[in-house]
């Protein structure tokens, strides 16, 4: 074809798509209805449409344009993939001195409350995604119902502290056991299912967990929640500004001024210890038979199949493993908060566990860092853009899936392989 | 009994409306295997697009009948323009990726969707008045009056007009048949010369129109409508598409149909605020010990 005749078909490409934009953006975003007195309105918003159209417009020439020079932007592949082979080489000084930065983070000048909730906000985050990254990354099932793990984890500590006024450090492993026994009771029957099967009905188990919290009044009260949940206490010390007569209190016991940030700070080091135990127990259990199958059967489960490997029992450890460490997570959260309601486990917040793990790189313990920091970190500084937020969160996921299907960080390279002797 | 027929009638209506959304699922699993997650949320936005072509219209004061027509031609036009945008946006250049690849960029793609008409319609519930009242009733001498009105009379006969010309057109047409030549076998399809990108195309254009025709009913029906109602219908429809089969099309329609009426005897009599978890359960026993459905074919595994 000659170069004008390629323009024009350039040009006649754009102008569709300009026209399909704007039967995408024209009821929708053009014609927003609201309610006033009685009835339903529509106000037009002519400007925005004629915007969101131009710039599909020019969007589609410019694409058309660069795929005339053939020259493919590998500007951004690039920049990732020299950070993932950096990874590689440097990986273990750089998780060092993550790891060292975050634990004096508290201690910066900087650091206030406000910045340290944060904190302590991605640290969840960074362990769900690494308790999720045992069953997506490493075992290779999508589990969209992750949350359901965090609530059982949530609520049980939530009822037995309430109930029971046991401490924190006793409900921790309970509440990981009880998340590891919903874990195996949905695992059972469903980990037979192909992997797309599987999703959907991990997705439904959580969406049944959160209706019953909403409906069994007398257990989990309903949609108001559970309030007054026992804060953890150090070692037996409570952080009280007025202890009770003869009992210790956290300032009293190290003579120091009182303030709250004793207990913000108390948490945070306890969720870092929390998802470093995680993270850790992730890294063993890699070299582990168990962790091998793991691999091996999200590579090839036929080949596993046929190699022994029972592929049922070994998807149930991970399933049940990775329920564990969101039960811990879960219990964590509601010795935070002091408060758990079913609002906080709905199904996006699954949603935002699954694109941690899979922006990060499914597999990749540090991607998942990275991710979170990115999306909770970085978009929590713009809250009132909540909204924008959550499209930019699901656009990414579709980005990354086209041009980066391993994630930012690629590592899904097992952690073993047979080395090929013939080739060295 | 007369409370019985009152569920039926219920079922049945509340059946076509998961049955239409049910196809677009179906279809798409049958002919490139994935399980389309936005599909719930392009429904939702054909609800959206009736209801302003509704209100536009109910301004003009043309006669219903006609207003309903065009609403519905609209409806399909615009929120099949999303089908096909969606599929070529966020599927089409995943063809060939790992398996779980399409998934999660539908689940991304029905993120952003939600969310993208929250931020330009707003947040809370559209109430809409009803437009199309009264109704037939029956076992008047009784205590429970049967009541059938013409809202549900108009939902399952439009809902049988389309399937009969959506039936005709895949097992009569030219289209129909590239369509079901594709699901057998896309490579020698396309030897053949079939466009199979364009068949598949098409196969999202189709299943978003008959879904947003679904998402028309819903507004005449329940009359409230806001942007988090693909994600609970979206899945019955997907339930009930496993339920009847995934990839047989009189299975989607039948599970449709099976999903409406458990969930209003469901609801009717055992328990409302369950009335989801039902839905749920269904879809997870059917998965489980029944995977094939009711007119579905075994997967068979390949090495």
């Amino acid at each position: 074809m000659k170069p004008s005749s390629e323009i024009k078909s350039i040009i006649k490409d754009s102008l569709f798509t300009g026209l399909i934009s704007l039967a995408l953006f024209g009821p929708i975003v053009g014609l927003k209805t609201s309610s006033k007195g009685q009835g339903l309105f529509v106000t037009p918003h002519v400007g925005i449409v004629s915007l969101l159209v131009l710039a599909c417009i020019i969007g589609r020439f410019l694409i058309g344009l660069n795929s005339l020079r053939k020259k493919e932007i590998s500007f951004v592949s690039n920049i990732t993939s020299t950070i993932s082979s950096y990874m590689d080489n440097k990986g273990k000084h750089v998780a060092i001195t993550g790891v060292l930065f975050a634990i004096v983070f508290p201690f910066l000048p900087f650091t206030d409350r406000y910045v340290l909730d944060v904190s302590i906000m991605i640290l969840t985050y960074i362990m769900l995604g690494w308790g999720l990254n045992i069953v997506v990354g490493l075992a290779g099932l999508l589990d969209l119902g992750y949350v359901a793990f965090y609530a059982v984890g949530a609520y049980s500590y939530a009822l037995i502290a309430t109930t029971f006024g046991w401490s924190f450090w006793i409900c921790l492993p309970l509440a990981g056991v009880f998340a590891a026994f919903f874990g195996i009771l949905l695992g059972f029957p469903v980990l037979r299912l192909r992997g797309d099967y599987l999703a959907i009905v991990t997705l439904g188990f959580g969406e049944i967990i959160r209706i019953i919290l909403i409906n069994w009044y007398e257990v989990t009260n309903g949609p108001d929640g559970i309030t007054g949940i026992p804060r953890p206490s150090f070692f037996g010390l409570p952080f009280k500004k007025f202890p009770e007569e003869g009992e210790a209190s956290f300032h009293t016991f190290f003579n120091l001024e009182y303030s709250t940030m004793h207990r913000i700070i108390f948490l945070y080091y306890l969720i870092l210890i929390l998802a470093l135990i995680t993270n850790y127990f992730t890294l063993k259990i890699r070299k582990l038979p168990v962790g091998r199958a793991w691999e091996a059967l999200r590579e090839d489960e036929i080949a596993c199949k046929s190699l022994g490997v029972n592929p049922t029992n070994t998807k149930l450890t991970a399933f049940a493993i990775g329920a564990t460490f969101g039960g811990f997570a879960g219990s964590f959260f509601a010795t935070r908060q002091a408060f758990v309601s079913p609002e906080s486990f709905t199904f996006i917040e699954s949603a935002i566990i699954v694109a941690i793990v899979v922006l990060g790189g499914m597999g990749s313990q540090t991607g998942v860092v990275l991710a979170s920091i990115f999306l909770i970190g970085i978009t929590e500084i713009f809250r009132d853009l909540e909204q924008y937020r959550m499209i930019a969160f699901g656009g990414a996921m579709v980005l990354i899936m086209i041009f980066k299907p391993k994630g930012i960080l690629a590592n899904r390279k097992p952690t073993i392989t047979l080395k090929d002797h013939l080739n060295e | 009994m007369e409370y019985f027929i009152q569920q039926l009638i219920n079922g049945i209506t509340l059946g076509s409306i998961y049955g239409l959304i049910a196809i677009g699922y179906t279809m798409v699993y049958g002919i490139i295997g994935m399980i389309n997650f936005a599909h719930g949320d392009i429904f939702m936005i054909g609800a959206f697009i009736a209801l302003i072509a509704l209100i536009l219209f109910g301004l003009t004061g043309i006669a219903l009948p006609i207003v309903l027509f065009l609403v519905l031609l609209i409806t399909m036009l615009f929120t099949a323009c999303y089908g096909w945008s969606v599929e070529k946006l966020a599927y089409k250049p995943l063809r060939g990726s790992f398996r779980l690849a399409p998934l999660i960029s539908a689940l991304g793609m029905s993120i952003v969707l939600q969310n993208y008409v929250q931020v330009s319609q707003g947040a809370r519930v559209k109430p809409l008045q009803p437009l199309i009242t009264g109704g037939l009733e029956f076992f008047k001498d009784s205590e429970f009056i049967v009541t059938v009105s013409f809202l549900q009379i108009f939902i399952v006969i439009l809902t049988i007009i389309l399937m009969s010309m959506f039936t005709i057109l895949i097992t009569k047409t030219d289209l129909g048949r590239a369509q079901r030549a594709c699901e057998q076998d896309r490579t020698m399809t396309s030897l053949l010369g079939i466009n199979v990108d364009r068949t598949i195309s098409i196969t999202f254009i189709l299943g978003s129109s008959l879904a947003s025709v679904a998402g028309m009913m819903f507004v005449l029906y329940y009359g409230v409508i806001d942007f988090y109602i693909g994600f609970l219908a979206g899945v019955k429809a997907f339930t009930a598409a496993v339920l009847g089969g995934i990839g047989s099309l009189p299975g989607a329609m039948l599970g449709g149909l099976l999903i409406g009426l458990i969930e209003t005897m469901w609801s009717g009599y055992i328990s409302i605020e369950y009335k989801d978890v039902a839905a749920f359960s269904v879809l997870i026993i059917t998965l489980i010990f029944f995977p094939t459905g009711f007119l579905g074919k075994p997967d068979i595994e390949k090495v």
